[in-house]
Order: structure tokens, then C-alpha cells, then sequence
């Protein structure tokens, strides 16, 4: 560009000639060039504005596009940030005490319609009537015909028959993705797992949950996928579950019993190391439930934890625990026991006469009702409630099972002078093998309460003080005493030193009014080692009946007992327990101090 | 010296491009590989659970017990009962190896008296 000279010659001559101020030329120059300079900056600088105004608004702009477009996008994980590969199905496993394996999942298809695109429908409907022999052709043929547009065919398929149904080779029939529950073990076991089925479904998932057992108590922790598929340990020990299972089995057939449970559970730690109710049921293929008649018919209902019967003289136990614990009596107190015992309207008698009196150990080793009924007598209702609740038998127990909550005692409706006297001897008061187990464990295993669990636990409870310690010594002492010599003596089995209580408790009608004369409920509460208890088992049959020695029995200790004690041989080396020399008792010395 | 400095930063910038683009191609594939790796692991944990499943099912209780039946002949299996517990005291100590006397005449003739 061409600079203006700020003085021009030619115009300051001029000037002086006509006698001006040549500088006046000058300042106006100055002055222009001011003016021109101030004008080129603001076109620069109003460049700038624009250029950065035009930035920032692409900036915006773009951020508000991305933003809209993420609001309106369907949301998606980062790709390659993943949790881990750890999570593989949608259900943990269940393992038993020692990792082996009770329910697992496997990955199956399931069979569904779309009519629409059928090619064939009544071709396709012979093909598959012939690979499933449940399922109807003239039914299939009248779906795949009629104005159905999907319809399921089957939920679960084994791969040979996706594989035959592949082979129809018709596009109407699809697969969809299913996990469904395995139980490899069968029947083993079933009534603790419970079952499971399918919730909400859909062609490519479907939800699996826990209908029953440990599988629904447990089904939102088996669910959680905080958990990374860590499995559900319960305390079962399946090779003695198994194995309790098939001797109850066949003890049930001898003994022509229609039903049986077992309860095994560790004294120290609650746990139930084996639970069995026959008959049992496949829980991959759980039966329905009945819909009439009485629910303990069914296969399903477990009797171990749901039935509440009377369970009878096992009861008598509790009564000389809480009497030599107050201290009211010691063992060898006589107690009066010339029947029958009348009580207003009520008799009390005994099965045998057993003569005049007898000491506290016999009327536990004779089972004597109506000297446990004095001792009943003595100890009063209220002390007597409260320490049946101590044990836990007046509500229902705390196993993990949804049924436990079923299993509600029966109490008396009012606890009088005469309820206590019957429930003394495990009348009138019905709880179910559970409770009986965990009050005897409770009793036993020094007089601390246990609460039973179907957890695995990693030690002894310590629960609160139940009974003293030597009382619980001398109770373990009358449960030797009674399979020693009394009512038991079939419960033996030589290296173990079983201790144990019978009971036989007349079955209630149905329809009130009264016990039938020739249906019991046997029971065998018993504890091994007796001088160290470990565990305790309870048996319970359900209207035994045996013929022997020329006639009818149905007491414990010719039903229940042998039964129990068969069992006691076969778990017990499982359990890990070594036969031993039982020590004898001190004859003689008395153990003073001075 | 300026031109020099664009011509430094336009070389810079297209080099940047380059490795960007590489970087980004590198890891897309990376991506491809892990989701690849995924599902391989996706696959076999399911076939482990297939044959978890498996081995749970063929040792099932009862299962080992029908065997245990069936080849009592060969096999001569029973239930564990505690008659089947030792002590250590009932264990015998090992017999010392007591040189047969078939060999000791082999021995004895192989022996040579040094001068």
C-alpha cells in the first residue's frame, strides 16, 4: 500500500504561499491516518469475534447433538470393559459339606410354534406326536391349525430330541435358549433342596426360581450376581444322606410303616448333617401338590420339619432334666408311681405296672408315665412352659427351609395342671422331629441351646445356658441307661455307646375325637457317644408294625429303635467316628472336695 | 525459519494422524480379540458345567451303589461298618529282608579269599 506522506510539498507550498500553518496539514494527515489505522483494527477485531463465535457455537452445537443422540440411544456396557468372565449362569450352584455337587444348571433348549410359518402343520404335528409320546397329535393339529400365532411346545428338550426335531426340517418349529435347574442326584435329598421352575419367560431367557426348600429360601442370594456364582455349602453330607436314606428305606418297608423321617445333626454346631422324609420325590420333576385329601399323603411334604406329631415318651427327658436341674430331686429320689393316675375326669397309666415307686433313672429307663406326670406335677406348668420354650419347642424352628415356618407346634389352648402332666410324657403338645432334635442337642451337648441350620458352619454356637452342665452329664448318663436296660435295648451298636429315648404316641383321628387303637407315630431319640456326644438322630416312623415273637408290636422300641440303630452302624464310620471302648463309670468312688 | 516451523508442525500433525490411525485399528482389533477370548471362555465354562454336571450325575449315590451290586464279584465291595477301623497297634512291623536261601548259595560261591 501506498503511504500517504504526512507533509506533501506540494500542498505545504501552497499553503505558505497563502501565508497558513503548514503543520495544520500535517495534524490532519496524522489525523486520517489515525482514523483509517482505528478502522482497520475493528474489522480485524470483529473478524476475530465472528471466527470464535462460529467456534464456540460448533462446539455447543456438537456437544448438544452428541448429548441428544445419547439420550436417545438405547444403553449399551462399554465393550471391553467387562465384569469378568466369572459369571456363567444365572443360578449359583448348590454343593453338600464336602463341595460335591446337588443342584446345578445345564443349558437346554426349549420348543416353540409359529403356525405362520409353517409349511406343513399336520406333518409337523405326526412328527412330533411321534418323538413325544406325552404329547397329543390330534391336539397339536388343532393349535397348528387354528389362529394361534406362537405357541410353546416344550420347555426343556435333551439334545437327541433338538436334534429329531431338528430333523423334521420345518421352519415353523424354533429353539430358544433355556438354563434349567439339575438335581444329578435324583431323589436324594429332595426335601431339602426343594425344586425349582421357570418365572417369567421368554423365546430367548426365562427366569428360573426356587418353588420349595432351601432352592426358595435361598433364591435371592442364589440369584445375586454380586455373589460371582460362589455355590450355596449347605451342611448335608451327601454320602450319608444317601446312605441314611436307603436304610430308612428298607427299615420303613420292614416295619410296614407308610412314612418315616431322620433327622442327623451335630450337637455342638446345629448342623443337620443328613435330613430324610420318606417317601420322597425327584426334584427334577417335582410332582404336583395334592389338591385334595390330607397334604401329609403327599410325597412332598417333608415330615421331618412340617409334621407336627405328638412324639411321646422322648418328651420324658426333659421333664427329669428341668427337675434335676432345679434341683427339686436327684436321680435316685423314689417317686410314687401307684396308678392309675386319676385327674378329674383323666386317667393316667403305664403300659406295664411297674410296681409302687421308682427312682427318677428308672421311670426314665421303664418310661413310666405316670412318674413322669408326679415329677410334672412338682416342676408346675408356667416353670414348664418356660423351659420347653427355652428349648424351643413352643415355635416353629429356625431351619432354612421355607416349610419350616409350616411346622407351628400344637399347644394346648390352655396350659393347666393337666396339660402339664400329659405334655410331661409328650402328650399334648406336637412338634415336629426338627424341634425334638435341636432340644435334644440342646440338652446334650454340655446345656447350651442350638439352633439348627442347613448351612455349613464353621464352629461349635454358643448359645444361652439351657441346662447346667452336670445335669446335662447326668441326662446323657439316663439315655445310656435306657438303651443299656431299658425300653432301648435293641439300640446298641457295639463301639458307639448310642443313648437314647423311645417314644410311642397313639395317632390322633383326623376328624378329632380321640387316638386310634392300632396307628402310632414311633420315635427314637437318640445321641451317640452317649459319654461324648457328637450327634444326635432322630427317628420317626409312621404307623409301624411289626409281627414278632408270636405278636402285633408297634412300640418304638421294636420299630424305631432297631431302625435307628441300623442307621447309627452305617453312618457312623462316615461320620468319622472310630468305634471305642466305652469308659466305665467310676463304681464307688464318689468324687469329693475338700 | 518460519516456513521451516509449518512445515515442522504440518509433518507433526500428519505423523500424529498416522499413529492415531494405527492406535485405533490396533485397538478395535484388540477389542475383537478379548471379545472373542470372552466367548471361548463363555463356551468352555459352560462345557465344564456340562461335565460338572456329568460327573455329579455318574456319581450319584445311587448310581455307585447299583455298581458296587453288580460287581461285588470282581470288585467285593461293601458298606463302610465300623468293624473296619485298625489301630496302628494292629499293624504288624515290617519284616526285615531276610536273604533267601537260593541266592545266599549263588553268594556263597561268588566269594574269593584275597591273598
Amino acid at each position: 500500500m501506498t503511504r500517504t506522506p504526512l507533509r506533501p510539498l506540494a500542498r505545504i507550498l501552497e499553503a505558505r504561499q497563502r501565508g497558513e500553518n503548514p503543520d495544520a496539514i500535517e495534524r490532519e494527515n496524522i489525523r486520517l491516518r489515525h482514523e483509517e489505522m482505528r478502522d482497520k483494527a475493528r474489522v480485524r477485531a470483529e473478524g476475530r469475534l465472528l471466527v470464535l463465535g462460529v467456534f464456540f457455537f460448533c462446539a455447543f452445537f456438537l456437544v448438544g447433538l452428541r448429548m441428544t443422540h445419547l439420550s436417545g440411544s438405547a444403553v449399551e456396557e462399554p465393550n471391553n470393559a467387562y465384569l469378568g468372565p466369572s459369571i456363567t449362569a444365572q443360578r449359583a450352584d448348590i454343593t453338600d459339606r464336602n463341595g460335591r455337587i446337588l443342584a446345578t444348571n445345564l443349558v437346554t433348549n426349549s420348543l416353540y410354534a409359529q403356525p405362520p410359518v409353517m409349511v406343513d402343520r399336520v406333518g409337523a404335528a405326526k412328527a412330533l406326536a411321534a418323538i413325544f409320546p406325552d404329547l397329543n397329535e390330534d391336539r397339536l393339529i388343532e393349535k397348528f391349525t387354528g389362529e394361534r400365532t406362537f405357541i410353546w411346545i416344550k420347555r426343556k428338550l435333551s439334545p437327541e430330541q433338538m436334534q429329531a426335531v431338528h430333523d423334521i426340517g420345518e421352519p415353523g418349529l424354533l429353539f430358544g435358549p433355556r438354563e434349567m435347574r439339575l438335581y444329578p442326584n435324583g431323589s436324594v435329598a429332595a426335601h431339602v433342596l426343594g425344586g425349582a421352575s421357570f418365572g417369567r419367560e421368554d423365546v430367548h431367557a426365562a427366569e428360573v426360581i426356587g418353588t420349595a426348600g432351601v432352592e426358595k429360601t435361598f433364591d435371592e442370594y442364589l440369584r445375586d450376581p454380586a455373589n460371582n456364582g460362589a455355590p450355596l455349602q449347605l451342611s448335608l453330607d451327601l454320602t450319608i444322606q444317601a446312605a441314611a436314606e436307603q436304610v430308612l428305606n428298607g427299615g420303613m418297608r420292614l416295619m410296614k410303616a407308610k412314612g418315616a423321617a431322620a433327622v442327623l445333626m451335630d450337637v455342638h454346631t446345629g448342623e443337620i448333617v443328613s435330613l430324610v422324609s420318606l417317601p420322597d420325590f425327584d426334584p427334577n420333576d417335582r410332582p404336583r401338590p395334592l389338591t385334595e385329601g390330607v397334604a401329609s399323603d403327599s410325597p412332598l411334604f417333608n415330615r421331618a420339619v412340617q409334621g407336627v406329631y405328638e412324639l411321646g415318651s422322648t418328651f420324658k427327658i426333659f421333664t427329669a432334666a428341668q427337675a434335676l436341674d432345679a434341683r427339686l430331686m436327684n436321680r435316685e429320689t423314689m417317686i410314687d408311681i401307684r396308678g392309675p393316675l386319676r385327674w378329674g375326669r383323666f386317667r393316667i397309666s403305664d403300659f406295664h405296672d411297674y410296681g409302687a415307686q421308682l427312682s427318677v433313672s428308672d421311670i426314665i429307663v421303664r418310661s413310666s408315665n405316670i412318674g413322669t406326670a408326679r415329677i410334672a406335677q412338682q416342676i408346675g406348668p408356667a416353670r414348664q412352659r418356660a423351659f420347653l420354650g427355652s428349648l424351643g419347642l413352643l415355635e416353629p424352628t429356625p431351619v432354612e427351609m421355607v416349610e419350616a415356618s409350616g411346622g407351628r407346634p400344637l399347644l394346648p389352648p390352655n396350659w393347666s395342671e393337666l396339660s402339664a402332666m400329659t405334655i410331661s410324657y409328650g402328650h399334648g403338645l406336637s412338634t415336629s422331629p426338627m424341634h425334638l432334635a435341636a432340644a435334644y442337642a440342646s440338652l446334650l451337648n454340655g446345656g447350651t441351646r442350638v439352633m439348627p441350620t442347613l448351612l455349613l458352619q464353621d464352629g461349635p454356637q454358643h448359645g444361652e445356658r439351657v441346662v447346667s452342665t452336670e445335669t446335662s452329664a447326668i441326662v446323657r448318663d439316663l439315655l445310656r441307661q435306657v438303651v443299656v436296660r431299658g425300653t432301648a435295648s435293641f439300640g446298641e451298636v457295639p463301639g458307639y455307646a448310642v443313648g437314647g429315648k423311645t417314644g410311642t404316641a397313639d395317632k390322633p383321628r383326623e376328624n378329632g375325637g380321640g387316638y386310634y387303637e392300632d396307628k402310632v407315630i414311633a420315635t427314637f431319640a437318640s445321641v451317640f457317644p452317649a459319654n461324648d456326644p457328637k450327634y444326635v438322630l432322630i427317628v420317626t416312623l409312621d404307623e409301624p408294625e411289626v409281627h414278632t415273637l408270636g405278636e402285633m408290636r408297634r412300640t418304638a422300641g421294636w420299630t424305631a429303635v432297631p431302625v435307628a440303630a441300623e442307621i447309627i452302624r452305617r453312618v457312623a464310620p462316615l461320620l468319622g467316628l472310630r468305634p471305642q471302648i466305652e469308659p466305665s463309670p467310676a463304681s464307688g468312688i464318689t468324687l469329693t472336695s475338700n | 525459519m518460519r516456513s521451516f516451523f509449518y512445515i515442522l508442525s504440518a509433518m507433526a500433525v500428519m505423523g500424529l494422524a498416522y499413529w492415531a490411525y494405527q492406535e485405533n485399528y490396533k485397538t478395535q482389533q484388540a477389542v475383537r480379540e478379548v471379545k472373542r477370548l470372552h466367548r471361548q471362555i463363555g463356551r468352555e465354562r459352560e462345557a465344564l458345567v456340562v461335565l460338572n454336571a456329568e460327573w455329579a450325575y455318574l456319581n450319584r449315590p445311587d448310581r455307585l451303589r447299583e455298581l458296587a451290586e453288580i460287581n461285588f464279584d470282581r470288585l467285593g465291595l461293601l458298606p463302610f461298618m465300623p468293624d473296619q477301623f485298625g489301630r496302628v497297634d494292629q499293624i504288624a512291623f515290617p519284616v526285615e529282608n531276610l536273604v533267601s536261601l537260593s541266592n545266599s548259595i549263588d553268594v556263597s560261591g561268588e566269594v574269593k579269599v584275597q591273598p
